[in-house]
């Protein structure tokens, strides 16, 4: 059983998380208009063969957002940090609404 | 090469089999090629066999790092179907489940395809719209689709959960007759053998690790066994078509994922054709050895790990005893994973890369096995003709940035839910 090491609630199976994906994407402003840049972050992904960044929820404990590299060969979790010290910052890109 | 028949197998036979030859020769590289093909499943050598047999390019090599069967060719559950509804997908779909009738003869050997139908189920009334739906844009295509009721269902697969505690009551399903299994082995053993005849060389035990360049053009590969030349490189290689691109420059819309399958011990028979639950993702159907084969759901992770976890051999089995009660009284003898290109719309990627030289055939998912044929024929015409047959003309790598995608299932590019 693949066994992830919550920060706040200590070793878990991997069962009481959600999976989200590819953490080494940056999505574009959303003021950016370039259609590459957004179809690079929507569909295309460096999917690696070893240490891959990626995001899990700790949906059946804390609740919290984290950034996990683990590598996808032997699936060794290498490491876990809460996604908000890692960097992830929902409110970074100000939108104007009219 | 032996050509096989009633009349070799009885002359063989009298002088003790010992007159056999092999089905394919083992080639070593020569030092260039008009055209090589990186992977030696089903796909790499459908491909090598079509460029030979449909466009005479028979200077040509299948370069496997390990052996023939031994990847993704034969770790499926050995389904074949048509039942898509998407432009772009249906046709292509269509033209491989006919070539899947006439294999064996084309190929002179038995891939035991089984014409044994396959019913996937609706358990309300929203999903019987759906498969009627289905069924429709199916039979204006020309591919063979039938409703069945639930009292249609009792009669024909008797042995499903059609008591008034099954947790998903099925109320009928689509059924496709002409869909059913082949042998997964003899497929890749049979293209090898047909490819090789025609003076393709398979070069097995031997890994490509990079490409050859020349001014920014990719001019062949490196490999195990020393430079390869080539014209043309197609990669074949499902389940490493990602790390296989990046040695290119490329980056892909591809995740790689694990899918597990599981097969019981044997049993006389109970199932006669592919059953697909409708409620949760699951698909179960016996082999000829007498073992139900299954499959269901991805881990749901990004790995190229080739083994699975426990929780999905849980739910895998919870599917089945809400489905075929009686297999709750069978062991589990065997489970396996195999490593999947998971595209971000569900559907293959085939056309030419970005990078001059070099083609891309990948991103097949769960659905590979049965795309083989058409897969190899619509690859060899693409290679061949440095432009896209008609059948795989929407299977392009810039329809994601055009918005063309072909999201057969409707997920959106969260490649492990699809």
């Amino acid at each position: 059983m693949l066994r992830i090491a919550c920060p706040y609630c200590g070793e878990r199976d991997y069962i009481e998380f959600l999976y989200a994906g590819d953490a080494a994407r940056e999505m574009p402003a959303l003021s950016d208009t370039d259609i590459d840049r957004w179809t690079d972050f929507v569909f295309f992904r460096d999917d690696p063969k070893g240490e891959h960044a990626e995001y899990w929820q700790h949906q059946h404990g804390c609740r919290q957002w984290l950034k996990v590299i683990r590598d996808t060969v032997t699936h060794r979790v290498i490491s876990v940090t809460p996604a908000i010290e890692a960097g992830l910052q929902a409110d970074e890109d100000k939108v104007e609404v009219a | 090469m032996t050509h096989y028949s009633a009349f070799s197998l009885f002359k063989q036979a009298l002088g003790g089999n010992k007159g056999w030859s092999r089905a394919w020769r083992d080639a070593t590289p020569k030092p260039s090629y008009d055209v090589i093909i990186i992977g030696g499943g089903g796909h790499g050598l459908a491909t090598a066999y079509y460029l030979a047999k449909n466009h005479g390019i028979t200077n040509v090599a299948v370069i496997e790092k390990g052996y023939i069967g031994g990847g993704n060719t034969g770790r499926n559950t050995t389904i074949v179907r048509s039942n898509y509804m998407i432009d772009g997908n249906t046709n292509f779909y269509e033209h491989s489940l006919k070539l899947w009738e006439g294999m064996s003869r084309d190929l002179n050997f038995n891939v035991m395809y089984s014409p044994r139908g396959q019913i996937n189920l609706a358990h309300s009334p929203a999903q019987m719209d759906a498969a009627a739906r289905r069924g429709n844009i199916m039979r204006m295509n020309g591919i063979d689709a039938e409703l069945l009721s639930r009292e249609d269902l009792k009669k024909r697969i008797p042995i499903l959960d059609y008591s008034d505690t099954a947790r998903f009551p099925i109320m009928g399903g689509l059924w496709q007759s002409r869909a059913g299994t082949a042998r997964h082995d003899a497929v890749a053993w049979g293209y090898a053998r047909g490819a090789s005849d025609r003076g393709v060389d398979i070069i097995q035990g031997c890994e490509v690790t990079g490409y050859l360049w020349d001014r920014g053009r990719i001019v062949g590969v490196e490999t195990t066994r020393g430079e390869i030349k080539a014209k043309k490189v197609g990669m074949a290689v499902a389940g490493h078509t990602s790390h296989m691109a990046r040695k290119a420059g490329l980056t892909l819309p591809i995740e790689t994922h694990i899918l597990q399958a599981f097969v019981t011990e044997a049993i006389k028979p109970v199932i006669d054709c592919v059953v697909s639950f409708g409620a949760v993702h699951f698909y179960i159907s016996q082999s000829d050895k007498g073992g139900l084969v299954m499959g269901g759901d991805l881990d749901g992770h990004n790995s190229y790990g080739q083994r699975g976890d426990l929780p999905i051999v849980e739910e895998g089995m919870a599917a089945a005893k809400a489905l075929v009660p009686l297999v709750s009284r069978l062991q589990l003898v065997r489970h396996w994973a195999g490593v999947m290109d998971m595209s971000m719309d569900g559907s293959p990627i085939m056309c030419k890369s970005p990078v001059e030289g070099l083609y891309i055939n990948g991103g097949w998912c769960y659905g590979g096995f049965k795309a083989t044929p058409a897969s190899g024929w619509c690859y060899a015409h693409t290679i061949a003709n440095d432009a896209p047959h008609k059948l795989n003309e929407k299977f392009t790598l810039d329809r994601f940035r055009r918005g063309y995608q072909l999201d057969e299932k409707g997920m959106g590019p969260t490649p492990w839910a699809h």
